[in-house]
């Protein structure tokens, strides 16, 4: 003990005064200015990246010359974890500043209320309402078939599931999370499109629809919908449960009357999250929807269009008007995307049970 | 109905409480009907738990079935071939270079994410002010919510200028390197794909280490203050060991991610079926990309059996990158449970 004191020389450490990082910065921006931007070695982002390095090279330098070798590293680190913070913003405001300016400039009543049914390469018109009217379709039939499946599922592993079934379900309802969307698209056209559609068409021939898609949409939405609503059902207090039954209500009945309602902001969050999800895939509903150009409002029947491939087909489309077609809907995709995100983050904040 | 529900109440209450906040499944008492509105509302619950099995495994058998009949047709060698031509007289195909540039792009999008994902987890668990950090998750999150063809599109019409710009710089700075070495144009190249893919992953890597970087219980961490170590050393002593088999797990989901990636690689990348390891020039294609890109001419049946056989080795290969992180995870939970 004695020994690791004598190698302090004093009780205080020496310590940078706090202006010292702020100055330090302002010195590193002005250097690689006056060396890379100036002379015209490199544009803004390099001018950037060299004063970040400099100023970490001199932030090191002055520590260890200062406060020593251990609160140098203590501040490379904390300077480290800070840019890596401020790198991951930059795609997010550059997506959002993208999308903004690129959006609005064909965003228009117009837009939204027409079809591309006649539209070809040289015409500069054309819309997505076909394709919002598809999505909105697919992601609410796949909705109702996944939330009371998904919920059940849930039931069943927090109030009845004990031993091996229970165990593995819970398992591979996690790999399920993980399976990537275009074999989920795969499974149906192997499944849906391949073997079963032909039995219900005229000509006994494969056919496409937005039926399909929302089948694909299912097995994408199913594991997240059991997962989130598992969580909620576990925050539900044990007390409530047994105060239930000491009242005389039978299992069934309790989990029903009681668990659920209890829950139920919860599972609705999760439940918005899972369609946010669905609405925003495009891989699945690519290879089992068709992508037809004109307005199709029976997802049963005839090949169906959804926003996320109307958005993939005029990115790859070589017309100089599909680029700011891309655009707008991916404007609007992102909006309804992100209204179902927000609304269900602020309903998890109303809930008592969420954290 | 009241003489039933009662023997329920005797029969659940009389169990302690189980751990979770469920209580353990009622029944081991006397008087139980067999055939009540509880059998009926079990067996409902349980075969919709089932589901989940049974479509895993339904997964794995209708592909298998779908593209057997083509892989029998198949001249070439399914694996070591890395062209694309189901459509040919005899049909040859080959995942080779699918399935290499596949590894190669989630290779190089977790070499450029997983740092910054840790980084950002570490700001947002332990350096960021509590009530910033909140927020600032909360802005990671909306990167996650953003759909994937957004990203696409956002990386071909927008990162792909900066990008060549990089590239050009790269060449003439690095140009000895091999991955370097392609003199343009550097447009869709492996490198934009890498770049938009790792962006793509930020968000998961990101938020499963945060989590488990906040369970880091805080005795440790004053353990390790309280002996005098700065806030980094506190950190690398005390939060990463403690949080190493959730990054494992994380780091492995964001791959799982990143394999089965498809549209927006399918925009940015060149779409070249050759084995290279040109970062810079045009080119690279995945396993998920090709299926996206050659679903549109594919109406044959030994053409979209193709397309299935190799959806089925990408499902094979998240399989296995899925099961061994959640199984990481799941160990992880017993142990944490059985501490706390």
């Amino acid at each position: 003990m004695s020994e690791r004191l004598g190698t302090i020389a004093g009780l205080r450490t020496k310590r940078l005064p706090g202006w010292a990082v702020p100055a330090l910065a302002a010195g590193g921006l002005a250097v690689a200015w006056l060396i890379v931007y100036l002379p015209g070695t490199g544009g803004a982002v390099l001018t950037g990246v060299c004063a970040a390095l400099l100023f970490l090279a001199a932030l090191v330098g002055v520590s260890v010359a200062v406060e020593g070798r251990r609160a140098a590293t203590d501040r490379a680190a904390t300077a480290l974890i800070y840019a890596a913070f401020l790198l991951a913003l930059a795609p997010l405001a550059a997506v959002a500043y993208t999308l903004l300016a690129k959006g609005a400039t064909r965003m228009s009543g117009d837009f939204l209320t027409h079809s591309m049914r006649n539209i070809g390469g040289r015409d500069a018109g054309g819309g997505a309402y076909h394709a919002i009217l598809g999505t909105l379709e697919q992601a609410g039939i796949a909705t109702l078939i996944t939330v009371p499946l998904g919920i059940a599922g849930a039931i069943y592993i927090v109030e009845y599931g004990r031993g091996a079934l229970a165990t593995a379900i819970r398992f591979f309802v996690d790999v399920m999370t993980g399976i990537p969307s275009i074999v989920a698209g795969l499974f149906i056209l192997a499944f849906w499109v391949q073997l079963v559609s032909p039995l219900f068409t005229a000509d006994h021939q494969p056919e496409f629809s937005g039926f399909a898609a929302a089948l694909a949409l299912s097995v994408l939405m199913l594991p997240t919908v059991v997962r989130s609503s598992e969580e909620m059902l576990r925050l539900v207090p044990a007390t409530l449960r047994e105060g239930a039954y000491a009242l005389g209500v039978a299992k069934w009945k309790t989990v029903l009357r009681i668990v659920l309602p209890t829950a139920a902001p919860g599972i609705v969050t999760g439940v918005m999250l899972a369609i946010a999800r669905a609405c925003g895939e495009t891989a699945p509903v690519l290879l089992v929807a068709g992508a037809s150009a004109s307005i199709n409002s029976n997802p049963f029947a005839g090949q169906q269009q959804a926003l996320s491939i109307y958005i993939y087909q005029q990115a790859k489309d070589s017309s100089i008007y599909a680029p700011p077609r891309a655009w707008a809907a991916a404007l609007t995709l992102v909006v309804l995307v992100l209204a179902l995100t927000v609304a269900a983050k602020l309903l998890a904040r109303r809930s008592k049970l969420a954290r | 109905m009241s003489q039933r529900s009662l023997t329920d109440t005797t029969s659940a209450g009389a169990r302690p409480p189980g751990g979770g906040g469920a209580l353990p499944p009622g029944g081991g008492l006397t008087r139980r009907r067999r055939f009540g509105a509880d059998t009926l509302f079990r067996a409902a619950v349980t075969s919709a738990g089932s589901t989940v099995l049974l479509v895993i495994v339904a997964i794995a058998t209708f592909l298998v079935v779908q593209s057997l009949p083509a892989l029998r047709r198949n001249s070439a060698n399914f694996f070591s071939f890395h062209q694309w031509f189901p459509q040919d007289a005899p049909p040859r195909f080959g995942i080779a270079a699918t399935a290499f540039g596949t590894v190669l792009t989630s290779g190089i999008a977790l070499l450029l994410a997983v740092p910054v994902a840790l980084g950002i987890a570490l700001c947002l668990s332990h350096y960021a002010p509590k009530r910033i950090a909140t927020g600032l998750g909360f802005a990671v999150d909306l990167l996650a919510a953003v759909p994937s063809v957004v990203f696409g599109l956002w990386g071909r019409e927008y990162l792909a200028r900066p990008v060549a710009d990089l590239s050009a710089w790269l060449h003439s700075n690095l140009g000895w390197l091999p991955p370097f070495s392609s003199k343009g144009p550097y447009v869709n190249s492996v490198l934009l794909g890498s770049l938009v893919l790792a962006i793509m992953i930020l968000p998961i890597v990101t938020s499963l280490s945060r989590e488990v970087f906040q369970q880091t219980p805080s005795p440790n961490e004053e353990a390790a203050l309280a002996l005098g170590a700065t806030k980094w050393e506190m950190v690398r002593t005390a939060v990463l060991p403690y949080g190493r088999a959730g990054v494992i797990a994380s780091v492995m989901l964001g791959l799982g991610r990143a394999l089965g990636e498809t549209i927006a690689l399918a925009l940015t990348l060149g779409n070249t079926y050759l084995i290279s390891f040109d970062l810079l020039g045009s080119g690279g294609v995945t396993i998920a990309s090709n299926i996206a890109n050659s679903f549109g001419e594919a109406s044959d049946p030994t053409s979209r059996g193709a397309l299935i056989a190799s959806g089925l080795v990408l499902f094979a290969i998240t399989l296995v990158v899925n099961v061994t992180a959640r199984a990481i995870v799941f160990r992880r939970r017993e142990f944490t449970g059985s501490t706390t």
